[in-house]
């Protein structure tokens, strides 16, 4: 909403500087966006007297002129405008002045030879009008000497954000209204003078649609010329950013953006008949003014004559009945509309208009014999006619609010103990009546209020939220708890031991492109696709949060990295019962081309393997308190992953903790990754919950006084057997005595027979009370191979 | 110097005894010149060279067969008498002779010592061998430093889904259908496949979070809530995704004062400046009544905002923080909860923002491009982990 100080003047006695009305805006909730102020424009820019003028030596259509500017010194200044001539007073841009229009800045200087010390302006270049046919020439008594900007009343402009609980503010009148309550003037009364009409109005106004329109005022004013409105009206209207069109067009522009009402003037020879206001029947269409043609449905008012739709009610007019130079007869609707129905009728028609935001929010009710009365008077006051009586089709809901209130709420929910005089005093000042009992009425043009909290704010905000002292929440008592969930503390910890690692943490997009979504959304129940993504690339939901972290690697190695290693703590968004949302916490990581790069010691570069991923799939786990010893490793890593190189890490056959390995060459292809990748994945939901422990005491410990004894065993075993599994059977032969089992070789060729390989365990035995003898170690032995051979392994000799 | 002299002198002091009668008795004895044999074994093991050598040369003088052990052996066929003045000679032989050889085998060892270490030098100018440095992602950081300041004000952390229903991310807050807020959230929305006709959507603030806590935990409450969320606006200075804490206040007798010390007492923690000064100013919400919106004073230092001071004062200007309010009686009432028996306030800022503001980053775009360029440069060390005690911000 932009209005300019001179019309917020109409509204409001004050003295305030544009500065006090800002700064009084901001504090009462009327945000102010910006303030243009011309004077600040037209600065540099000063009332010039043309002393003598005479053609320029060199250019036909150029004229030297002499220009008094007040301070006894003349100026020779070049100019071509053809009124340029001698007696004329107009503004002079000195040097150093930036030309509105144009942002250049003036300076002195030589044209086809002769010095020009500044310009003397048009309109169109101080941004006045568009008027370029020559110089401003002002009146002869326009004292020469001073700043334009002073001489011509400039006008601070407030361009302001109008909440969407206040439709009394997008009229100036309410602006003024709540600047009068915060003590910055006195609201001057609204003047709507009633207008006899002189004649019964000829055409039928109706309304029959109580819903959506209760009702539809109007009249006839015939006999008018539509010319352009006034210079007073016009200056406001360009204030608030509109264009003046017409007479008629301005004048219910300016009664909207004054009163924040609403009003169509219909060109009555456009009419056939009388006009209803009417649901909208099915297959009928308006071409409103901006042109373009709307689908009505029976859910839409409209108002209409026998020949069809001219209005879709409340939010545009329909150019077909639109008033123009030629129009002599005009009928005007003042109506009020359902605010419900407009909105639902332009969020259909996805149009939005002045009359739509106000209606929507809901217009004064009480508003709409002044509103035609004020109407009325501009109109003939400007284009003349006369008019008929009015018409009053319906009633609008006429019942205002009450609520009850205590001023002692004031201070129980605003912190400010207000006394009670002065929240009488804002409530009044805002229209508001306060009863004796505390009965607070709220005027028509509040519809926001409807509870004591509402009350609260109007006498807190007039009274100024600065006042308000801070207050410090008590502290709890007792001993303080963890605040955040377990976990919340899972996902810290592993962030920050994933970063321990030397992994770089990156937050990537919520959303995917569909296809690489796909390629990693199998068997969790279909994406999640986006009805109005905002591009192709961010449609899907991520299933996984591998794609993002790869492209990424993608964008990454596109820069010219050569070794990777990224990773994401975040929700995979899944389907869960009836389509529900299912969002679960992972964690991905990225191991992608380099590993090492070559090196003095090391040479060549080394790329990431699957076993990287498999130590950063345990080493977090472990980090998240997942039982690593007891996990298993099983395939099944799923498609995106290289089918010979991935594995699962599970809990027991069904609980899949993570999966791992190196991906698949063919999702790389899809991801145009041209360097190997490991990955991993870690579904965080899935790792069983510790039990929270009673205390902090850890079980008891004292380190076995007799030292461990390792023993080593190679086994042959058949090629497909995997070392794990060996390992756990050796683990399991003795758990009384076996601490812990090391695989340390893993060897097939030279005597080793086809089919077969010599895989070689280290085994760290922990005596109890006393040390082993050579019995109870063969015994153990013994145990270890018997293990082992149920997996079809023979101890090599 | 606290060791025996030894060496040939000694032998010569020994040799030389007051009455001359050593020399006679040892002639006598022996055949044998215990000085001479002393002055030989002396200076072969001078002469020897490696370790090899010195051990030869002791098994010949002390071996079981040595001459040196040969000559003690004699002592035991000797009078008493002759043994008193033969014992200490040889035995004072036997002792120069370990010594001389102790003395070499340690120089000997020492020289071949430094020879190998000589041999092992390196280029220690070349470079060691990298790790990998991690990092945290500043809007992890900063979550985690709010959860810290807040614990310190007793909020506990919450959070909600992200894809939501429209009853929690709108109607439940005092946003029903057709309420024209609802258009200026810019939500993204699943296609509706529902009968019931609720519509699913990407939440597009951390408000519903309040009605789930409220329904799942009742009152009283304090949580603050950070995560995801999502508005349909894409340029330079929006992005589909974004991050917001939602914070939460309900008891008994909560008023707009305890708000605004709330947010006071976390800004300034936040910034680590005390001359954070807030400009609270009436706005509109759905779910708050009353309503206000804070700025927040800040200066241009260096080209970059920075927050402190009065946006009023000289060189200031005021930039819009935060939005808040005392949480309206509908929202209340729709977290199960009775709006005459409990009242309370909600706040709502952007993360990514204040991360921004407080370290310095310019794009808020590059926060999710996963540039290891960028994320190395303003990421975390894994151990700079906001403390009250060790302090919440990491310094530059």
């Amino acid at each position: 909403m932009k209005f300019s100080l001179t019309w917020l003047k109409d509204h409001l006695e004050t003295e305030a500087t544009a500065d006090q009305v800002a700064a009084t805006l901001n504090a009462i909730g009327l945000e102010v966006e910006s303030v243009e102020d011309p004077a600040a424009k037209l600065a540099g820019f000063r009332i010039a007297r043309v002393l003598t003028a005479e053609k320029h030596p060199q250019a036909d259509k150029l004229q030297v002129l002499t220009v008094d500017t007040g301070d006894g010194n003349p100026l020779q200044v070049v100019c071509g405008a053809p009124n340029a001539r001698a007696g004329l007073v107009g503004v002079l841009g000195l040097p150093g002045a930036l030309v509105p229009s144009n942002g250049m800045e003036l300076r002195k200087s030589a044209i086809r030879g002769v010095e020009s010390n500044g310009m003397m302006c048009s309109s169109r270049e101080l941004e006045l009008s568009d008027d370029h046919e020559g110089i401003i020439e002002l009146p002869a008594d326009a004292p020469v000497g001073m700043p334009f900007a002073e001489y011509r009343g400039a006008d601070p402009v407030f361009d302001i954000a109008i909440t969407p609980n206040r439709p009394d503010c997008m009229g100036v009148h309410g602006i003024a209204r709540d600047l009068a309550a915060a003590g910055l003037g006195k609201l001057k009364p609204i003047a709507a003078q009633a207008v006899p009409g002189s004649f019964p109005c000829p055409r039928e106004i109706r309304t029959d649609d109580p819903e959506g329109c209760p009702a539809f005022y109007g009249r006839i004013v015939r006999g008018v010329k539509n010319g352009s409105s006034p210079q007073w009206i016009q200056d406001r209207l360009k204030s608030a950013g509109q264009r003046p069109i017409s007479a008629l067009v301005d004048l219910t522009n300016f009664v909207m953006l004054a009163y924040g009402r609403p009003a169509h003037a219909y060109d009555l020879a456009q009419l056939s008949r009388g006009v209803t206001a009417r649901r909208a029947r099915e297959g009928e269409t308006c071409v409103a003014l901006n042109g373009k043609e709307y689908a009505l449905d029976a859910g839409m008012t409209v108002i209409a004559d026998e020949a069809g739709v001219h209005d879709i009610a409340g939010i545009m007019g329909g150019e077909h009945s639109g008033c123009s130079e030629a129009t002599t007869d005009v009928l005007l609707e003042i109506a009020y509309f359902d605010p419900l129905r407009i909105a639902e009728t332009g969020r259909k028609l996805n149009l939005t208009s002045d009359a739509r935001s106000r209606f929507e929010r809901g217009v004064d009710p009480g508003f709409l014999d002044a509103g035609l009365e004020i109407l009325t008077t501009l109109i003939i006051e400007t284009c003349g006619g006369e008019a008929s009586e009015a018409v009053r089709a319906g009633t609008p809901p006429a019942a205002l609010k009450t609520v009850a209130y205590d001023p002692a709420r004031a201070a129980q929910l605003g912190g400010e103990d207000i006394p009670e005089v002065e929240q009488k005093r804002i409530l009044a000042a805002l229209g508001f009546t306060v009863g004796a009992d505390w009965t607070v009425t709220v005027p028509g043009w509040r519809p926001d209020i409807d509870s004591w909290p509402d009350i609260v704010e109007e006498v807190v905000r007039i009274h100024g939220l600065d006042a308000v002292a801070s207050t410090p929440l008590p502290r709890a008592d007792g001993v303080a708890k963890p605040t955040a969930t377990p976990v919340q503390r899972l996902e810290r910890r592993l962030r920050r031991a994933a970063a321990a690692r030397g992994l770089n943490e990156a937050i990537t997009w919520s959303f995917l492109p569909e296809g690489e979504a796909d390629h990693f959304a199998d068997g969790n129940g279909g994406l999640w696709l986006l009805e109005n993504p905002i591009s192709e690339d961010m449609m899907a939901m991520r299933p996984s949060l591998l794609p993002g972290l790869l492209a990424a690697t993608r964008r990454n190695l596109d820069r010219g990295a050569s070794g990777l290693r990224l990773f994401e703590i975040g929700r995979r968004y899944l389907r869960g019962e009836a389509g529900r949302s299912d969002e679960r916490l992972s964690l991905g990581v990225v191991l992608a081309g380099e590993k090492t790069s070559r090196g003095w010691s090391n040479g060549k570069t080394a790329e990431f393997d699957a076993f990287d991923a498999k130590a950063e799939a345990l080493a977090l786990l472990a980090e998240a308190g997942a039982p690593v010893d007891n996990l298993m490793v099983m395939a099944e890593a799923g498609s995106q992953f290289h089918p010979g190189q991935s594995a699962t890490l599970r809990l027991g056959p069904k609980t899949v903790l993570a999966r791992f390995g190196m991906l698949h060459p063919s999702t790389l292809k899809a991801f145009d990754i041209d360097v190997p990748v490991a990955a991993v994945e870690l579904f965080l939901d899935a790792i069983p919950a510790k039990k929270r422990a009673a205390g902090f005491a850890r079980v008891s410990y004292a380190p076995p006084p007799l030292q461990a004894v390792t023993r080593d065993f190679a086994f042959l075993v058949p090629v497909a057997t995997p070392a794990g599994d060996l390992a756990r059977a050796v683990r399991g032969a003795d758990k009384a005595n076996i601490v812990s089992v090391r695989l340390f070789d893993d060897f097939r060729g030279q005597g080793v027979p086809d089919g077969q390989k010599s895989l070689a365990v280290e085994v760290t035995l922990q005596p109890g009370e006393k040390s082993y003898d050579e019995a109870e170690l063969k015994a153990i032995a013994e145990r270890i191979t018997a293990a082992a051979a149920k997996l079809g392994a023979v101890l090599r000799g | 110097m606290g060791r025996r002299a030894s060496g040939p002198e000694a032998l010569r002091d020994g040799a030389i005894a007051p009455n001359g009668s050593a020399l006679q008795t040892l002639t006598d004895l022996g055949k044998v010149d215990i000085a001479a044999t002393g002055t030989e074994a002396l200076a072969r093991i001078a002469a020897a060279q490696d370790l090899d050598t010195i051990e030869g040369l002791r098994v010949s003088f002390l071996g079981k067969q040595g001459s040196i052990s040969g000559l003690l052996k004699t002592l035991g066929g000797m009078s008493p008498e002759a043994r008193q003045v033969e014992g200490p000679k040889i035995h004072g032989l036997r002792e120069t002779v370990t010594n001389a050889l102790a003395e070499r085998k340690a120089a000997l060892e020492g020289a071949a010592l430094e020879a190998r270490l000589s041999a092992e030098t390196i280029d220690l100018t070349l470079p060691a061998p990298e790790a990998p440095k991690g990092s945290i992602h500043p809007v992890s950081q900063v979550m985690d430093e709010l959860a810290e300041i807040f614990a310190d004000m007793g909020f506990a952390v919450a959070s909600g889904p992200e894809i939501e229903d429209d009853w929690h991310n709108f109607t439940a807050l005092n946003m029903p259908e057709s309420h024209p807020a609802r258009a200026m959230h810019d939500t993204f929305y699943f296609p509706s496949d529902a009968p019931s006709g609720t519509r699913t959507l990407l939440r597009t603030h951390t408000s519903p979070v309040q009605i789930r806590t409220m329904l799942s935990e009742g009152a009283p409450l304090r949580i603050i809530a950070p995560g995801r969320v999502y508005r349909s606006d894409s340029d330079a200075t929006h992005t589909p995704m974004f991050h917001q804490v939602e914070g939460l206040v309900i008891d008994k007798g909560i008023h707009l004062g305890h708000l605004k010390w709330t947010l006071e007492t976390f800004l300034k923690a936040f910034f680590e400046r005390d001359d954070i000064v807030l400009r609270l100013r009436p706005s509109y919400f759905p779910f708050t009544e009353p309503s206000v919106e804070v700025d927040t004073g800040y200066s241009f230092e260096g080209g970059r905002r920075v927050i402190g001071g009065s946006g009023d004062d000289p060189g200031h200007a005021w930039m819009e923080l935060l939005g808040s309010g005392m949480i309206n009686r509908h929202v209340i009432a729709a977290g199960g909860l009775d709006p005459d028996e409990w009242q309370g306030f909600a706040f709502g800022a952007g993360i990514d923002r204040l991360a921004m503001l407080k370290y310095g980053m310019n794009d808020l775009r590059a926060f999710f491009d996963g540039d290891v360029r960028w994320l190395r440069h303003y990421g975390f060390s894994m151990l700079d982990m906001p403390t009250l005690s060790g302090g919440v911000g990491t310094p530059a």
